[in-house]
């Protein structure tokens, strides 16, 4: 970035101070029972860059000084204060987490962290998903790999009050010194052998009145929990289909509902021919016309989308009516920045990437449950962003904001979609405007070809380089607008004096706050500009870097190339950190950097800097055409990712196991998004309505190994980096150096396949949705 | 409307349907069992993989008309014996392969049919034959499906 925009150079201090007995302040709350509450109160922890080594260091870049973790913490300073925790009588500890837990594992880590500082057992905590609080303003948003780094410390700075007051009030019932007592497994015992519950504790414990107390946190030596391997909390439940979302809750008289949806993009219903008739079809109890197409309401989902299938209704056209792949490239290119230094003055190399549209569909559909009454409205749904979807939802209502509840349910995967309240905000409309609760799900098509999605964008990248240096890299983003108007867009406002820049628009924030170049390679700039074309976006997992990385990793071994340099060493030389020569390094040995590969396999290298901790991948491809040209019913087979070693220095880990399980996850998406999967819009729709149309990677497409190696840092770090984004980037990077080396040709736009013909006959855009085959008996398998 | 009788998890049950609904909804919006999922209604996803007389299959895609009243539908709640989990269900918990959990009732219901599958026809359950199974996780947790699937195929 322009040099202008450089953070102050961050605090030696955090990672490379001694950490253990800071203090804290907590809050006791006035309750009959043991109550606690904390407020975040912490300094910089993480140091800026500590490269010295690489030729030509490039000036510190804003997000190893301050990122997007740095801005969402900040954005909730104020109203942290609100976390509370609770000791209730039989001995469990209670936690409402303001935040959304979607598969990423949260749930199961805060357990680990209350438990860690109570010594408990980590099923002695409970921990649900609080409601929407608008008191908490900022302080509800699940976003930004960002939960554990802006929750750790003020949870433990409540539970280790919590244990404090449960200590002091046992010392006094057992007439001993506090310090000779011990608490494990929710019991305090003191030197005789003599031992209290903490549920009887609770009230003995509590507070009469509201008042501010130092508190002392367990140093990290004494952990017991933080950092072991933990299975999740609710594997029984899932494993056994007890987990409820929202679709399986039984809310009373809150039947099935599904919308006929334009079949252009953001079509608007014109008229309806044959209300009437649908009516009366078997099991519906109710249409209406709707801002955003024809709700149906029937006892079962298969008799509502038999309803949207009758249906007859003209449509006003869509945002992008007759718009296509093509025709928004062409206007994408139109928007690129210049890059500033001249082509051809000194030697240069370049690069010209387009990423197609992605969608961030989850495997549960968009879906929420609307009870809506004259006076009151009460939600259901899996919402990251729950203060602000009751807001927009009493704003729709007419209602006031405090008059609309807001619960959020666990969701079947997010990756940035459930930043977004699509279905809550319809669900709303339709059951206000039947009189009736709805459960209102998007089916597949919908989900698929109205849902929000990854903008398809451009980036360019110019390099100029001497004999052993790189003088200047610049790097270019253009992408259709992606739309961060879920509520964040008001809390860069209340942290935007600490903002680098504090004028830049949102997303140009976002990209800085999130964007940095790993290597010294002189004179580095980005930029990013956006255009509005009306598309449904949201941030889908990793935003802007699984793109702006694998521009820069391709563009990074064409470098190593011209200056006749191995890609691994290149890689190490020119590291801004030895963060990232670490990770580099735990990659190229355990995955066996430079092994002889047979023709048409390869290996590829990919790292990445976000969330406050450091990856790499190292990648095996098979490109042969006994392996491209495999066979699979309706699937899409081509170059298979043979193997993946993957290296993450995450700064302190709360659960491997849980570090794992995202990396594992972020790399499944690589592959996808570099080989298989997009949305190809055409005539202003987009195609794919279908997980056999849309090809996230399957079985078939998984590598067969997988390492996935969690570096500790050299300094013990004290503070959880983001984990569930961090796999992406980094792998898309080495995934397309692997195949770039594999089949000799640089690719210049991703996923591979984009432009191949589609394997699959498209479904029909009127009905908008399929009917369901009535075959199934004849595809059974078993013993 | 008919009234029909299923027989679901091992109970008998009686529900009101016509006959072109598709079994899913039966099982979820008439008799409220929750366990199989819908992601797409059309066969593609598997998300509701359940077992017809021991083998897997996806009641999206089968009216409740072609049900007849002597076969044993399974879902993922009648899996387990009482408390006594299936050994896929406890591979699953030992390799902590869930993330959001939304698919897994339907990628543990075709593991097993595919594990039985593979018995049947003399084959191992190694990469070749897991890779026949077409369930999506979408948070991309194959890999841990993979471990568990062989792991649970050596206590079944």
């Amino acid at each position: 970035m322009a040099q202008h925009r450089v953070a102050p150079p961050p605090k030696r201090e955090g990672l490379r101070a001694p950490v253990g007995r800071r203090k804290f302040l907590g809050y006791l709350v006035a309750a009959p029972t043991l109550v606690v509450a904390a407020e975040l109160t912490r300094q910089e922890i993480f140091g800026g860059p500590s490269a010295t080594a690489a030729p030509i260091t490039s000036a510190p870049q804003p997000p190893e000084a301050y990122d997007l973790l740095d801005l969402l913490r900040d954005a909730s300073r104020p109203t942290a204060n609100l976390i509370r925790v609770e000791v209730n009588r039989d001995g469990t500890v209670s936690f409402a987490l303001p935040r959304s837990d979607n598969g990423q594992g949260i749930i199961t880590s805060t357990q680990m962290i209350i438990a860690e500082e109570m010594g408990l057992d980590v099923d002695q905590v409970q921990v649900t998903l609080a409601d929407a609080r608008p008191e908490l303003l900022f302080n509800q948003i699940t976003g930004g790999s960002s939960t554990t780094f802006t929750t750790y410390t003020p949870i433990r700075v409540a539970a280790a009050l919590a244990q404090m007051r449960l200590l002091d009030a046992a010392a006094q019932i057992l007439n001993q010194d506090v310090r000779t007592l011990t608490a494990r497994k929710g019991l305090i015992t003191d030197t005789l052998g003599n031992a209290l519950p903490i549920g009887d504790l609770t009230e003995p414990a509590s507070s009469a009145v509201d008042q501010a107390v130092d508190v002392v946190l367990k140093p990290r030596e004494d952990f017991t929990i933080i950092g072991k391997p933990q299975t999740k909390t609710d594997a029984r439940d899932i494993v056994t289909g007890r987990k409820s979302f929202v679709n399986d809750l039984k809310i009373p008289d809150a039947l099935p509902t599904v919308i006929c949806r334009a079949p252009d993009l953001n079509g608007t219903p014109d008229d309806v021919e044959n209300l009437k008739q649908v009516r009366a079809m078997p099991g519906i109890t109710d249409v209406e016309v709707v801002s955003t197409g024809v709700a149906v309401r029937a006892q079962t989902f298969g008799q509502a989308i038999d309803g949207v299938r009758a249906l007859q209704v003209s449509w006003n056209d869509g945002t992008v009516h007759g718009e296509s792949d093509e025709t928004i490239l062409a206007k994408l290119k139109a928007a690129e920045l210049p890059l500033v230094v001249p082509a051809g003055a000194v030697e240069t190399v370049e690069g010209s990437f387009t990423f197609y549209f992605k969608s961030n569909s989850s495997l549960e559909p968009n879906s929420a449950i609307a009870d809506v009454r004259s006076d009151s409205a009460t939600i259901w749904g899996p919402m990251k962003n729950p203060v602000t979807a009751q807001a927009a939802i009493a704003k729709k209502l007419g209602l006031p904001q405090n008059a609309v509840t807001v619960h959020v349910v666990q969701g079947g995967g997010s990756f940035g979609r459930k930043l977004f309240f699509d279905a809550a905000l319809e669900a709303a409309e339709v059951s206000q405007a039947m009189g009736k609760p709805v459960k209102l799900m998007w089916t597949r098509a919908d989900d698929s070809r109205q849902g929000r999605v990854h903008g398809m964008c451009t980036s360019r990248v110019r390099a100029t380089v001497t004999k052993d240096s790189v003088l200047s890299f610049e790097q270019r983003h253009t992408s259709v607008s992606t739309d961060f108007t879920h509520g964040l867009g008001d809390a860069i406002t209340a942290a935007g004096a600490k903002a680098p820049g504090g004028n830049l628009t949102f997303a140009e924030s976002i990209f800085e706050l999130t964007q940095a170049n790993p290597y010294n390679f002189g004179v580095s700039t980005r930029m990013l500009n956006e255009v509005d074309m009306r598309f449904n976006t949201s941030s889908m997992r990793n935003v802007y870097s699984p793109d702006v990385t694998t521009a820069r990793e391709v563009v990074t071994d064409q470098l190593a190339n011209k200056m006749g340099r191995d890609a691994y060493e290149f890689r190490r030389e020119f590291a801004r950190s030895d963060r990232i020569r670490g990770v580099l390094d735990a990659v190229a040995k355990q995955g066996r950097w430079g092994r002889s590969m047979k023709n048409g396999t390869a290996q590829g290298l990919g790292i990445h800097h976000e969330y406050k901790g450091v990856t790499a991948a190292l990648v095996e491809i098979d490109c042969r055409p006994e392996t491209v040209n495999r066979k699979i019913r309706e699937g899409v087979t081509g170059p298979r990712v043979t193997k993946v070693t993957f290296a993450i220095d995450a700064g302190l880990v709360i659960n491997p196991k849980g570090i794992e399980a995202q990396m594992m996850g972020g790399i499944n998406d690589a592959i996808a998004l570099i080989l298989t999967s997009s949305l190809h819009l055409t005539d202003g729709h987009f195609v794919e309505a279908s997980w056999d149309n849309y090809f996230y990677t399957r079985q078939w497409n998984t590598p067969p190994e997988l390492n996935i190696i969690i570096v500790e840092p050299d300094d013990q770090a004290d503070e959880p980096g983001g984990a569930g984004e961090a796999a992406v980037a980094a792998t898309c990077g080495a995934i397309a150096n692997a195949y770039a080396k594999a089949v000799g040709k640089v690719p210049t736009y991703f996923p591979i396949n984009h432009l191949d013909p589609f394997p699959f006959e498209p479904k029909p855009l009127v009905p908008p949705i399929p009917e369901s085959p009535v075959d199934g008996l004849r595809y059974t398998y078993g013993g | 409307m008919p009234t029909r009788t299923l027989h679901l998890n091992g109970e008998k049950v009686t529900v009101e349907a016509e006959d072109d609904v598709r079994l899913l909804w039966v099982i979820r919006d008439l008799l409220g069992v929750t366990g199989p999922k819908y992601g797409c209604g059309i066969n593609v996803c598997k998300a509701c993989t359940s077992h017809i007389n021991g083998q897997a299959f996806n009641p999206c895609s089968v009216p409740v008309s072609d049900i007849k009243e002597s076969d044993e539908i399974t879902t993922i709640e009648g899996l387990a014996d009482g408390d006594k989990l299936h050994p896929m269900q406890q591979a699953w918990i030992d390799m902590d392969v869930a993330q959001c959990g939304f698919c897994q009732p339907g990628q543990i219901m075709a593991a097993v049919a595919k594990v039985e599958q593979c018995r049947k026809e003399g084959r191992d359950v190694d990469d070749a034959a897991i890779e026949e199974i077409r369930n999506i996780c979408r948070c991309g947790t194959y890999n841990r499906i993979r471990e568990a699937i062989k792991a649970g195929a050596e206590e079944m």
